[in-house]
């Protein structure tokens, strides 16, 4: 079956649009449970988040907060914003960056006991955090914009 | 090919442009807001951070009278550029408390000499306890209280000179 | 000195390039041929690569009364890295673009003679345009040879994490792709403008596709290399939005690949031809706008500066809006190429072009839907791996189903059969992944297609050469068999080892021993070592499956200058996999390890040699082509 000239332009065109809606469908199906909400503890701790979601959850390291326990790689935190708290458990090497009283952003999922189970920390590099072992080496790098990591 | 059909992608470039001009305008906020806005104050009560300058707790901040509850500390960077801003607002009579955290008297002291010391008084949050149940991420941060010690404002970073007829004007209707 | 000399050669070219657009419009007024619009197009590249030469020297000798060089580089750095250093920073890396925006331009107006002339000159007008906008960016916005007064004392130190040799070539490999991209953005504007798009335009536009896709090609496989060793985390792909930023042109290069070949052949496709040509580009400039406008934040963006991003913003919304608005007004004008069935190649070639295309538009989506959420809604999320592997996956897999068939179908019109040729390999294909089906029981339905797919496209890509006198076979044949073969061993190498990769997590005390895969291995002793401008803490392990006994020291660094901590992660290839160690934090009289077992993982990056080679021998077969024949291409 050989199409026509004119059928052809038209076949393909209509085969171009089948494309691209086939493109958004499919990443609207893929996004719907597949994007990760960022929440905060209190928008956990207020029920806002679904447990076994996978999710973001930020906020500051509860300062005395961090206990590793005996396996020496499982790490258990408070995520706290000031108003509410999430204990976190995290199995792994946690980045260079983080500390007790500095941000991190967990991802993973809420567990249906109400901790939640952190595969990946993201510590946060913040400018205005400059801890006193920096003493006045902080001077010379106020202005520098480093990648945030 | 219908008219509609070749402009389409246009639309969808005015589309993107206009997200991304949205984004450019409004830049994403990696800052973390405190939880506490109009609720009151947590409970604390703080040694004083530098020798002659009297501590701060809670129960003192439901005196009837406004005030800015300001987070610093000697090794804070920011801290020296707002200095005049904090003398500004003091010198048209608003009341600075401060919270230093993590810092030592000495250094804290030398800090307050060279920048100035705006502050009735002075708080020491070595373990930043006090800092976190504010809700507060960083320094330097601001919250403004009022008279029956609910926190009413969080400013984050440093205050801006612009900024302080907002400020002098939040003090007031917290009166 | 030598910067107000390299600022001065900008100020020129920019000049130059301004000239080259207005010198398009000349041959609406006059007779007169190409040759004043080819010499300008010359100048204009010798000219930005004199400044950027002028830039690397005042790097090479830190030159600290050079802002860029101040905020960027450092005296102790080593020599390579101060090269490098120039390129990695905004401003540096933008000239760069710039460069090669340049010399693309004047290396089209002096080798490409077979193209009909005032297409010709209506596509050096257009690089002069694309040149322009960009130069001003980079005289008023993004100046790399602002002068520091007085000069600072030291340098600032580039990010350690960028002292790499990998990554010291990755942004120029990356650069001649993206930017040589914009060479088939120029023609395919020019041949709208004057309407003539066929078999010519398709062979003066092949060898820039074929040049930037092979360097995009090879980027983007070394910055994946370097993601994986030097990260620390065991991966090789994060589907980060600067990632999918690079990814973007790649997938429209390889479908204007395609296209190309269609239109030189057989005159056909002539509409899609040309929008892929302007999408390809496009997607370079997109990435360009996102790494550097702060709009999505990522590991690799460079520092954020708002303005910077509304200029280049306006630039990409002008030059795209104005392409696709030619071609909503041109492209009626084109006509009709001559038909095909479906079981042809041409067909098959439209199935690869829409499946890159899907693959192309569920990344882009996924990549700024984070951004429009947040716009309409003001909810925060992310869109990950999850996301894309699910829906990339299965369209992958059905583009490898149309690389096998493909290639053994006629023009025009096939009688299938040579597709019964597909008998065995099909059969090897489905042996392969029922094999895995039973021997790896638990998830990865995904991976395990996909090996099932890429075992029956090893034999399959050789196929078109079956039955062939070899001597007499073209180089091009060659350089597709081996493109797809590449192809088959990337994804055997992702199924295999996202499979079968085995991972220890464990904190050990010096002299114990652990084990991962079928690998024993000693965590002998931990001290400390210096580097040229870090210290660190190395580890000593000792690894052996039965055989012969491996030494590997990985190390957690610290660098002064800016403070930061990394990890080197060190890794032993052997020939069916890698064993890849990673120390972490000490833990009382214990240090954390982490180790991988990956099997045939190095398939991934040898594929994507392959694939780039492929390309190559495509280059050079044509040109040896077009030489034999007397004309060049």
């Amino acid at each position: 079956m050989i199409a026509k000239p004119k059928h052809q332009r038209l076949v393909l065109v209509a085969i171009a649009l089948v494309a691209m809606l086939a493109a958004v469908l499919l990443a609207m199906w893929g996004l719907r449970d597949r994007a990760a909400y960022f929440y905060t503890p209190a928008d956990v701790v207020a029920g806002k988040a679904q447990p076994g979601q996978s999710i973001r959850l930020g906020g500051m390291v509860q300062k005395g907060s961090v206990q590793r326990l005996a396996d020496g790689v499982t790490v258990r935190f408070v995520l706290t914003d000031g108003a509410a708290k999430v204990p976190v458990v995290f199995r792994g090497i946690v980045p260079d960056l983080f500390r007790e009283g500095s941000g991190a952003i967990a991802e993973g999922s809420l567990e249906s006991g109400g901790t939640f189970d952190a595969t990946n920390i993201l510590a946060k590099h913040d400018e205005r955090y400059m801890p006193p072992q920096m003493g006045n080496q902080a001077a010379e790098h106020q202005t520098a914009k480093t990648v945030d990591r | 090919m219908s008219s509609w059909l070749r402009f389409a992608p246009i639309f969808l470039l005015l589309l993107i442009v206009a997200a991304m001009l949205w984004r450019l305008a409004n830049p994403p906020d990696t800052t973390v807001h405190s939880q506490m806005i109009g609720k009151p104050v947590p409970q604390f009560a703080l040694a004083a951070a530098v020798p002659g300058v009297a501590g701060l707790s809670s129960a003192q901040l439901a005196d009837g009278k406004p005030k800015l509850i300001h987070f610093f500390a000697s090794w804070c960077v920011p801290c020296i550029g707002e200095a005049p801003v904090l003398d500004q607002l003091k010198k048209q009579g608003v009341q600075i408390d401060g919270i230093a955290i993590r810092d030592r008297p000495d250094e804290l002291a030398q800090f307050l000499a060279r920048n100035g010391d705006p502050f009735d008084r002075i708080g020491s949050d070595p373990e930043s306890k006090t800092q976190l149940a504010f809700g507060s991420s960083g320094v330097p941060e601001t919250f403004l209280v009022d008279g029956r010690g609910v926190i009413r404002l969080q400013h984050i970073g440093a205050i801006e000179p612009g900024e302080v007829p907002a400020i002098t004007a939040a003090v007031e209707q917290a009166r | 000195m030598i910067a107000e000399t390299g600022l001065a050669a900008l100020w020129l070219a920019a000049s130059l390039s301004l000239l080259q657009l207005v010198l398009g419009f000349v041959p609406a007024i006059s007779k007169s041929g190409s040759g004043p619009i080819r010499a300008v197009a010359v100048l204009q590249g010798v000219l930005t690569l004199f400044s950027f030469a002028m830039l690397l020297l005042v790097f090479a000798t830190t030159d600290l009364s050079v802002s860029l060089v101040a905020e960027n580089s450092h005296s102790a750095k080593p020599w390579l890295y101060k090269i490098a250093g120039t390129w990695g920073n905004h401003e540096g890396s933008m000239l760069l673009w710039v460069t090669v925006l340049g010399v693309s331009g004047a290396a089209l107006a002096i080798f490409s003679r077979r193209l009909e002339e005032r297409t010709f000159i209506a596509a050096l007008a257009a690089q002069g345009a694309l040149a322009l906008g960009f130069f001003i960016f980079l005289l008023f916005a993004s100046n790399p040879f602002a002068r520091l007064n007085p000069p600072a004392f030291e340098g600032r130190g580039l990010n350690p994490i960028l002292q790499d040799p990998g990554l010291a070539f990755h942004p120029p490999t990356l650069y001649l792709g993206y930017v040589g991209l914009s060479v088939a953005f120029s023609l395919a504007v020019g041949a709208l403008i004057t309407g003539k798009v066929d078999r010519e335009l398709a062979r003066a536009m092949r060898p820039w596709v074929l040049g930037a896709w092979i360097f995009l090609t090879l980027g983007i496989t070394a910055g994946s290399y370097w993601a994986y060793y030097d990260l620390g985390w065991g991966g090789w792909w994060f589907w980060d939005p600067v990632e999918n930023a690079s990814l973007m042109p790649w997938l429209a290069a390889t479908a204007l690949l395609h296209s190309l070949n269609v239109l030189a052949a057989r005159d056909s496709l002539r509409a899609w031809t040309v929008m892929l040509a302007m999408i390809a580009f496009s997607m370079s400039m997109v990435g360009t706008f996102l790494v550097r406008s702060g709009v999505l934040t990522s590991v690799h963006a460079f520092a954020v500066d708002p303005k910077r991003g509304v200029f280049l913003l306006i630039l990409l919304a002008f030059y795209v809006g104005a392409a696709l608005l030619l071609f909503a007004l041109r492209s009626g004008k084109l006509s009709e190429g001559p038909e095909f069935e479906l079981l042809s190649r041409e067909a098959a070639l439209v199935g690869n072009n829409l499946l890159l295309s899907v693959i192309l538009g569920v990344v882009f989506i996924g990549t700024l839907y984070p951004l429009f959420v947040e716009a309409l809604t003001g909810a925060k999320l992310s869109v990950g791996a999850p996301y894309f592997n699910a829906v990339v996956g299965p369209i992958a897999l059905a583009l490898m189903a149309l690389i096998t068939i493909g290639p053994l179908l006629n023009w025009r019109q096939d009688s299938g059969e040579r597709l019964k040729r597909l008998a065995i390999p099909a059969l090897l294909g489905v042996t392969a992944f029922v094999v895995l089906l039973i021997a790896v029981p638990q998830d990865g339905l995904l991976a395990k297609l996909g090996f099932g797919f890429a075992v029956a496209l090893f034999p399959a890509s050789l196929l078109p050469l079956l039955g062939r006198k070899l001597r007499r076979t073209p180089l091009t044949t060659y350089a597709m068999v081996l493109a797809h073969f590449g192809v088959a061993t990337a994804v055997a190498g992702m199924s295999i080892s996202s499979l079968t990769t085995s991972e220890t997590l464990i904190a050990a005390k010096p002299g114990e021993i652990v084990s991962v895969g079928r690998w024993s291995i000693r965590f002998d002793s931990i001290r400390p070592v210096v580097g040229p401008n870090w210290t660190a803490l190395e580890a000593t392990l000792y690894a052996t499956r039965g055989g012969a006994i491996e030494t590997l020291k990985p190390q957690a660094r610290f660098y002064t200058d800016p403070p930061t901590e990394t990890t080197q992660s060190a890794i032993l290839t052997t020939l069916n996999g890698q064993l890849y160690t990673v120390v972490g934090q000490q833990v009382g009289d214990r240090w954390q390890l982490r180790l991988w077992w990956k099997p045939m993982v190095t398939l991934i990056w040898l594929g994507g040699f392959l694939i780039a080679i492929g390309g190559a021998l495509a280059l050079i077969g044509r040109a040896w082509r077009g030489w034999r024949r007397g004309s060049v291409r």
